[in-house]
């Protein structure tokens, strides 16, 4: 299946070339964890802080599991960041 | 003791200036800066007073840690009734001028009257004399930093200033020091310029001393410089993207504000987000951002240095924009960019540049913008109003173009600068305003992130972020992740983030500390500061002691709980997208139990209890 995958601020060096505006389609295994992606993504686990599906939270406990992420769904994470 | 124990009083009306010691029982309840120049502002000004007018009093005041080498220790506070809100305004800005004020040995100078003829304060140590100010009179700030400078041939000098827009009576004006860091909100530079006086200039070298137990400052202040240098935000994100960083995030979770608040995302946010601010130009190779900047004593260091191509429209014939100035911050780009759906990021940092230049709080004069463009495009104004203008969404010509004209309170320009409630309301359309108490919002959609619904409605300054910033937990999780769909839980975590950061922005730090810092972090360096035991207990106690100071003023200058409330806008028109997606803001969900928790009675009034508890004046 096909799903969205968009890294953000340090981690936009990560994504590869055909990425534009920090985001990728990338296709995934029916079954794949966010885990698996940040993994496939060389995604630092520390610096994958902020991970939302679909624009929400999923938490750190979530993301091992296998059937949280859907076809077309859309993966965005950051490092650690705030601001105000 | 952290504190230099004097205050400087300057009478407008006569000219005369006068030392006289702090009131240290004050300073042992409220700490410093906004808690304890708010316990001055109360006692000396009648809260039903013409915000402009002579009898309101202005107060710039310093915490106990300004000046000192704790980290942020920079920090200075403006106090007055403000213009804007009618309630009490408190606005905090960086940059250096907070630490030349306490290095020439002053913890607050307060400012009375009205001068005849245009003056500036210029302060060398215990010298302080009112000058002449007509030659600055009409300068932006930009000008009359300067003129200042050369005029006292003193590149060390600090100088805070109005610009033509506070002159010309735009409503949310702000002061500007160091160029391009503003006590920005609430209008502040408005009421600055009511009394006549353009400029403070000020010259500190006597430095900081009298803290309680040096050594033990210095030890606590470099373990706490550590923590925030091995935090991951303080010391890698913020410096690196800024605030900005939050434009991709928030438009993520579907809660960035979008054209006048219509929308709940902005197809144009990652153009103008700090992703965009690092990528090189076409035309000349140079990202946006230059570099990044700290206030006095920083160690964390997130503003932002930019450049606008030379090539763009906004600039093309004018060389004097082409340099380095300070960039775009997340609230401002959020206000000028998508509540106004201008996805240009040159225009929009030209546009923070003349916010800078002459001295405007940059998200009520976007909201402002904002709301025009909704009352332009339902034909309630048009381009006769205007002056020819054609103020849609989207348009970057448009937002330059009224940005140039309110920044000199020219033609349309004075309709904008009453700021977007009294703008819709004269073209009568007051639904339009997306406001709380007469303030506009920041960056934060209520429907998308609930406890920033119930920060705005209860905010003693009107909406504003930077009263309870619960975007720290409900999205980045700092300290705990919470839901920010929920409202359960809400009316608890806004009011120990009110309090935290109440005690905070009393204390001389930067409320960016609290990305890594709790007020266990905190309370030692006051400690070790200030005369007394300072526990964590009796810091946050001093917080929630100014929480309730500060709506007790507000009530007594005639706000009532029904001022807690939302534009009709947000509790009524569900989010469209996102994960917010048929929610609205659930205000009448979290209130009351607001309410009760802060021991107020049910419409929102202060008891005996609580003015008892907290041993608040009469």
């Amino acid at each position: 299946m096909k799903i969205t995958l968009k890294l953000y601020a340090t981690l936009s060096d990560l994504l590869p070339p055909e990425a534009r505006s920090n985001r990728v389609e990338i296709e995934v295994a029916d079954a794949v964890s966010v885990n698996e992606l940040i993994a496939r993504f060389h995604v630092p686990p520390p610096l994958a802080h902020l991970v939302l599906l679909n624009g929400v939270f999923v938490a750190p406990a979530q993301r091992g599991q296998p059937g949280l992420i859907q076809a077309g769904d859309v993966l965005a994470i950051w490092p650690p960041v705030a601001g105000g | 003791m952290g504190w230099t124990q004097k205050i400087l009083r300057v009478n407008l009306t006569d000219g005369s200036v006068k030392s006289e010691p702090l009131n240290r029982e004050w300073a042992h309840d409220y700490l410093g800066q906004r808690g304890l120049a708010t316990r001055y502002f109360v006692a000396e000004v009648d809260p039903g007073v013409d915000a402009l007018g002579p009898d309101n009093k202005m107060i710039m005041a310093t915490g106990p840690l300004t000046g000192t080498m704790a980290s942020t220790g920079g920090r200075y506070s403006v106090i007055c009734k403000s213009p804007l809100t009618g309630a009490i305004a408190c606005s905090n800005s960086g940059g250096f001028l907070g630490a030349e004020m306490k290095n020439a040995g002053w913890d607050m100078i307060i400012f009375e009257g009205r001068s005849p003829t245009p003056v500036y304060l210029y302060v060398e140590n215990d010298r302080a004399e009112l000058r002449p100010a007509d030659d600055l009179w009409g300068k932006s700030v930009w000008e009359t930093d300067e003129l200042l400078h050369k005029k006292h041939q003193d590149p060390q000098l600090r100088v805070a200033t109005v610009g033509r827009a506070a002159e010309a009576g735009c409503l949310y004006s702000a002061i500007i020091n160091d160029l391009h860091r503003a006590a920005g909100r609430s209008g502040v530079g408005t009421v600055m310029a009511s009394k006549n006086l353009k400029a403070v200039a000020i010259r500190g070298t006597r430095g900081v001393g009298n803290i309680k137990d040096p050594i033990r400052f210095m030890n606590v202040t470099r373990e706490q410089k550590k923590v925030l240098a091995d935090n991951a935000v303080t010391g890698q994100g913020l410096p690196t993207y800024g605030t900005q960083v939050l434009m991709n995030v928030i438009n993520e979770i579907g809660a960035l504000p979008t054209r006048n608040m219509r929308e709940v995302r902005f197809e144009g946010a990652g153009k103008v987000s700090a992703e965009a601010m690092h990528e090189p130009r076409h035309s000349d190779g140079k990202p946006n951002l230059t570099t990044n900047a700290g206030c006095f004593g920083c160690t964390i260091a997130c503003g932002r240095i930019s450049t606008i191509d030379r090539g763009h429209f906004s600039v093309a014939n004018k060389p004097e924009y082409w340099g380095n100035s300070g960039g775009l911050e997340y609230e401002a780009a959020w206000a000028l960019g998508p509540d106004t759906g201008v996805d240009d990021l040159d225009a929009l940092t030209y546009v923070n540049f003349l916010c800078n230049e002459d001295g405007m709080d940059p998200i009520s004069f976007g909201s402002t913008v904002a709301a025009a463009m909704e009352l332009f495009e339902e034909g309630a104004i048009t381009t006769e109003d205007t002056g020819g203008i054609e103020l849609r969404f989207g348009s970057a010509e448009a937002l330059v173009a009224v940005t140039e004209l309110t920044a000199r309170g020219e033609g349309f320009g004075k309709a904008l600068g009453l700021g977007s409630r009294r703008l819709c309301e004269k073209y009568g359309h007051p639904e339009l305003s997306m406001t709380v108490k007469s303030q506009e919002f920041p960056a934060y959609d209520p429907r998308g992130i609930q406890g920033m619904g119930l920060t705005y409605a209860t905010s003693n300054r009107g909406a504003c972020h930077l009263r309870s910033y619960t975007v720290s937990s409900e999205v980045l999780g700092i300290p705990v992740k919470t839901d920010p769909l929920e409202t359960d839980g809400k009316p608890e975590l806004v009011i120990a983030f009110q309090d935290a950061t109440a005690a905070v922005d009393s204390s001389g730090l930067c409320i960016f500390t609290t990305f890594a810092w709790s007020l266990e972090n905190i309370a030692p360096q006051i400690d070790a500061a200030c005369e007394g035991d300072w526990p964590v207990e009796r810091v946050a106690e001093v917080g929630a002691r100014i929480w309730q100071l500060e709506r007790d003023f507000n009530m007594k200058a005639g706000l009532t709980g029904a001022d807690d409330t939302l534009p009709g806008r947000l509790l009524k028109d569900a989010a469209n997208v996102g994960p917010a997606t048929g929610k609205v803001a659930g205000l009448d969900q979290m209130l009351p139990k607001y309410y009760e928790l802060r021991g107020w009675t049910a419409d929102g009034q202060l008891t005996d209890e609580v003015r008892s508890k907290f041993n608040l004046p009469a």
